[in-house]
């Protein structure tokens, strides 16, 4: 195949093709949805309306909006505070060891995301591990109810995106110029002045890159509020997903998924212009 | 997609870093038990259920003894037969398309002169976009246009994310492909068809091979997307769909061999399309 001008065009058309008409209009078709009534019996009202929008700002869903950005925030930094040494531990392991210790961080990462977030359930639940251990270990009392619980559902969160963290945080640090540290210790500073002054500073875009992510992919979250939640906390996802299976308001569902891309995409454009200021701050300091 | 959303793949992680050089063993000390602990933290609960799978009691309440018996009840159970049966339908089909047409985008962004924003966005967004969100659109688009939804349009909504995928890593591999050997085999008369089968192609089979494998782990996998394309009827249940409904109120012993053979066929397809993607880069 000789590459000339024409032909990357048409190498991409298919691809392209497909993306624009099962992704780009579907999108746009829903985001339209969010702009026309809901018919009295569940159908849409070609009428156009900024009352579904109006009502993502009712205090009612503004709250489960917050509580779901309260949760994915926690997600995110206990998932920062584990990947980080994680991550730095791996950077810092002999280089040929590097690849491997990588890739069985981040295998669960592509093994069944309902598959994992059950095998909490069997560690949490009344009748599961955690509990029969306990009961082994002496204690007497009633179960625990660990299941269905905020803190189980910040645990399975923090669980199914750990390994995201820890590759994204690892890519940065594993590009940092090793001469930059030594230079630090060379000038007097000791390794925890280092870490801090020269090592954490320049690994912050891996930093922010997962941790976006990580917030996005929690506050959109259906799965695991409603298997580790047991329904009993509503978040962004399980309100979008109810207006589409449940309560069969699909304008009002629109609004919302079109506030959740919102919200992604301010975040992603935030941590995109940091990193590109943080890198051309320290393009010296990128190996 | 839950899990689908991450834009690096294994392959992409740099494989160069500070070398651990003759560090003492006492600096690494920290580091190993801080990575004993993350891994123990990330394979502890999966071991658990692989335990249990081949626990005879089914729970988590005592050992009782080796047993294949809940492996045994999956054979017997045709729910999960035929939603396995249909998630390999959907998963092959989505593969083939996926594998080729992420195989020419990617050829066809790597070629390009100029880097096109708007390209790299389309081809980066089905990786970040919520699952929540391309599940309802499509679902929306779906309706709109009047189709029956059955496994056709799960296939063809998972080729959006699949394509996507096979596309990023065909890409990192054609980031190191020498062009100048395409040149050489046009110089030396061959025609553009035989230079593609006979240079171009060859040099990026691993990493086509890799990305179909990624692709197939990830609609073997995926559920919310699913979930939302399948239509109503009962006959479209993929594996993902019936793992959620069996484990929605509680544990169910089958759920457990199911999920160990799950994992194991995706361990697997990962393990060689990790293993073909180093190979290349040797």
């Amino acid at each position: 195949m000789s590459f000339n001008a024409a032909r990357p065009n048409l190498l991409a058309a298919p691809g392209v093709a497909w993306l624009v008409t099962f992704m780009v209009v579907p999108c746009l078709l829903v985001l339209s949805y969010a702009f026309f009534q809901r018919g009295v019996w569940g159908g849409i009202e070609y009428t156009f309306t900024l009352e579904n929008f109006a009502r993502v700002a009712d205090p009612l869903y503004a709250r489960i909006f917050l509580n779901s950005a309260r949760i994915a925030l926690t997600t995110t930094a206990i998932a920062i505070l584990i990947a980080y040494p994680a991550a730095y531990a791996i950077a810092r392991a002999p280089r040929t060891r590097q690849p491997i210790l990588l890739f069985f961080a981040v295998l669960p990462f592509w093994s069944n995301y309902l598959i994992r977030t059950y095998a909490w359930i069997v560690l949490l639940n009344r009748e599961g591990l955690i509990n029969n251990l306990l009961r082994s270990m002496g204690y007497t009392g009633e179960p625990l109810s660990l299941l269905y619980t905020e803190a189980a559902v910040i645990t399975g969160l923090v669980y199914n995106y750990l390994p995201f963290v820890i590759l994204a945080i690892y890519s940065t640090l594993s590009r940092l110029n090793p001469e930059l540290m030594e230079a630090s210790r060379d000038l007097g500073a000791g390794p925890v002045r280092t870490f801090l002054r020269v090592t954490l500073p320049l690994s912050l875009p891996g930093v922010a890159a997962g941790g976006v992510f990580v917030f996005v992919l929690s506050i959109g979250n259906f799965v695991t509020p409603a298997l580790l939640g047991g329904g009993r906390f509503q978040m962004v996802g399980n309100l979008v997903y109810d207006q589409f299976l449940t309560a069969n308001d699909w304008p009002f569902g629109a609004a919302l998924g079109a506030a959740l891309i919102v919200t992604m995409i301010v975040l992603l454009f935030v941590q995109a212009r940091a990193t590109a200021r943080a890198s051309g701050e320290s393009r010296e300091a990128q190996a | 997609m839950t899990g689908n959303s991450a834009t690096v793949t294994v392959a992409d992680a740099p494989v160069a870093g500070r070398a651990g050089g003759a560090a003492a063993f006492r600096r690494t000390l920290p580091g190993r038990i801080v990575l004993l602990l993350v891994f123990g933290f990330l394979y502890l609960p999966i071991a658990v259920l692989v335990m249990l799978s081949f626990n005879d009691s089914g729970l988590p309440t005592a050992w009782s003894g080796f047993s294949t018996r809940w492996y045994s009840a999956l054979l017997g159970n045709s729910d999960i037969l035929r939603a396995a049966w249909n998630t390999l339908v959907v998963a092959i089909f989505a593969t083939l398309v996926s594998t080729i047409l992420g195989t020419l985008l990617a050829l066809g962004m790597e070629t390009r002169r100029r880097k096109s924003n708007g390209l790299e966005a389309l081809a980066f967004a089905p990786m970040v976009i919520p699952d929540i969100v391309l599940a309802v659109a499509l679902l929306t688009f779906f309706s709109r246009l009047g189709l029956t939804m059955g496994l056709h349009t799960i296939i063809v909504s998972h080729v959006v994310f699949d394509l996507a995928f096979v596309c990023s890593v065909v890409r990192a591999r054609l980031k190191h492909f020498d062009f100048s050997i395409v040149e050489a085999s046009r110089d030396l008369g061959a025609s553009g068809w035989t230079t593609f089968w006979r240079v171009t192609f060859p040099v990026l089979l691993p990493s086509i091979v890799a990305g179909a494998l990624l692709a197939f782990t990830l609609s073997v996998d995926e559920f919310i997307i699913a979930f939302f394309t399948a239509g109503a009827g009962r006959s479209s249940i993929t594996l993902p769909m019936q793992i959620y409904s069996m484990i929605r109120f509680g544990i169910t012993p089958e759920v457990n061999a199911l999920a160990t053979i799950v994992m194991g066929v995706s361990a697997t397809a990962l393990l060689i399309s990790q293993w073909l993607n180093k190979e290349q880069v040797r």
